[in-house]
């Protein structure tokens, strides 16, 4: 489904991605470790057309995206989840889940789009009317996943999600994550979270200071002796 | 006390026509944290626009309001294009110093196309002086009045309820996220400019019928108060514009009346220093950060 190839990716005028390459299978839930800083976020960020690469191929369903804009992205099934929420503040939930779907045709029937969203999140239903800066960090963490899936994306990108919250918090949103992708969506999940993101994971990725280290099934990272040393805390 | 209501009467009138523009100033700063020195031209041009299109197609005054806000539309979406867009990335401050640039071109190409000189804008309509208990008013104070608080309420009506409108606060809030949607902003910014142009142009309008002449330079002066209204009103806070407009026009008014005319621009600008002072984020402020 998304296929990266030999990515090298400039950041400030540092080398912040060095020849990363790696996939995502449909129906996959794959994950990208590693500490704060590796070239995770930058990797996301040029999927989504806000970073441009220096050099290399990414290509989503068999067509090169490198250099799509955003719209065009978000527009072929690609939603991202950005790091630290990023929600609309002074817009309610709804304006919020409305900007989700600005895709969407005029016209189109959003109520049954809506629906869903709110039985997945009955939380955000409560407060639909209510300025999104008024909802606990947690409350916005669920905005943002839900705001992301009023595109009905095919594959969801999620930069860090479990990142500040609380651990029933974190268990939600990694239930939900999970559950989002028996529902068909793929799913490309950044962590420093590593042991939960790779309990879910399919497949998972080490990143360290700019390139791939490590790969394999969740199982087997989660037991690869270096991975608990340096990722799961020994 | 009377003089203070009466001038109360003129101030609203002459706060309608800066709140007008401040809208236009806020409107872009918030979305892409720009002051646009070459908004009061844009005023300028429509009030250029209102006359030609009097003087010479003998129109309807109602006529040449809307195509004047339209032709400014056009226009301000066209100066985005061509003078901010290529400095996206740039620093501010070389975006601010070609909206300085982009004010100059305007003023004196007006004047070296068009001639310096200052016309007398036609009287589309007859004025009237109303006497209501021991007040005067004027029927194009209340035709200013008026037209700048129907303007004020359909813009707040498209930011509101337009997905364009919403679109546009996203951008104001966050780029990046809205670019995750699927916004593009460069859309968002042309329509930012052309709403924000649209209004300066009707404000350019009524004021020729209002004060009777026009020249090219007639938008430096008031596109500053504007801007100061911006500020006093919190710049990037919609009604937070349309209040700071208000006042200082008001302001300007009284300070008038108290036999102090000669310092009406100065007491503006002392109005600026002291909001930079004491409230920098004016009256409306910033919203408060999301929480993290």
């Amino acid at each position: 489904m998304l296929k990266v190839s030999n990515l090298y990716i400039n950041y400030g005028g540092i080398q912040a991605v060095r020849d990363v390459s790696f996939e995502v299978h449909t129906g996959e839930i794959v994950t990208l470790i590693g500490a704060n800083g590796a070239g995770k976020s930058t990797i996301l960020k040029t999927i989504s057309g806000l970073m441009r690469p220096k050099s290399g191929l990414i290509t989503y369903e068999d067509q090169p995206i490198q250099n799509a804009s955003s719209a065009t992205i978000v527009g072929a099934g690609i939603s991202q989840v950005p790091e630290g929420r990023h929600i609309f503040a002074g817009m309610t939930v709804q304006e919020n889940l409305e900007m989700g779907a600005f895709l969407k045709k005029r016209g189109t029937d959003m109520s049954s789009t809506f629906k869903d969203i709110f039985a997945r999140f009955p939380v955000l239903a409560e407060r639909k009317n209510q300025d999104a800066a008024t909802l606990s960090g947690g409350e916005q963490q669920m905005l943002a996943m839900a705001r992301a899936l009023m595109a009905k994306p095919k594959l969801l990108l999620l930069d860090e999600p479990s990142m500040g919250l609380s651990p029933i918090y974190i268990q939600k949103i990694f239930d939900i994550i999970q559950s989002i992708n028996e529902q068909g969506t793929t799913i490309l999940l950044i962590e420093q979270n590593a042991k939960q993101a790779l309990s879910i994971a399919t497949r998972g990725y080490v990143i360290a200071s700019g390139e791939i280290k490590l790969e394999g099934t969740g199982k087997e990272l989660l037991g690869n002796k270096q991975v608990q040393s340096a990722y799961l805390g020994g | 006390m009377h003089t203070i209501i009466q001038q109360l009467i003129n101030g609203l009138s002459l706060g309608s026509i800066y709140a007008l523009l401040a809208l236009g100033y806020t409107m872009v700063y918030g979305v892409i944290k720009l002051i646009n020195f070459a908004h009061g031209d844009i005023y300028m041009l429509g009030a250029f626009w209102g006359y030609y299109v009097l003087k010479f197609w003998h129109l309807n005054f109602f006529v040449a309001l809307l195509t004047a806000m339209v032709f400014c539309a056009i226009l301000g979406v066209v100066i985005e294009f061509l003078a901010y867009r290529p400095l996206r990335h740039a620093p501010r401050i070389t975006a601010l110093i070609t909206a300085i640039g982009v004010s100059y071109l305007l003023e004196n190409g007006m004047s070296y196309l068009f001639g310096a000189s200052a016309r007398n804008f036609p009287q589309a309509i007859e004025q009237q002086n109303y006497h209501i208990g021991g007040f005067a008013i004027s029927n194009i104070q209340v035709l200013i009045l008026v037209t700048a608080i129907v303007l004020m309420l359909a813009l707040q009506l498209v930011i509101k309820r337009s997905k364009m409108g919403k679109a546009m606060r996203a951008v104001a809030v966050d780029q990046d996220a809205a670019e995750l949607m699927g916004i593009n902003p460069n859309h968002v910014i042309s329509f930012t400019f052309a709403l924000g142009s649209a209004l300066a142009g009707a404000a350019g309008v009524l004021i020729g019928l209002y004060y009777n002449t026009i020249d090219p330079l007639m938008g430096m002066t008031p596109g500053i108060k504007a801007f100061v209204a911006a500020v006093v009103g919190g710049i990037g806070s919609i009604p937070g514009a349309s209040l700071g407009g208000f006042l200082i026009g008001i302001l300007e008014t009284i300070v008038q009346a108290v036999g102090l005319s000669a310092y009406k621009d100065a007491a503006v600008y002392i109005v600026l220093i002291i909001i930079l002072l004491v409230m920098p984020s004016g009256i409306f402020g910033k919203r408060t950060k999301e929480k993290v």
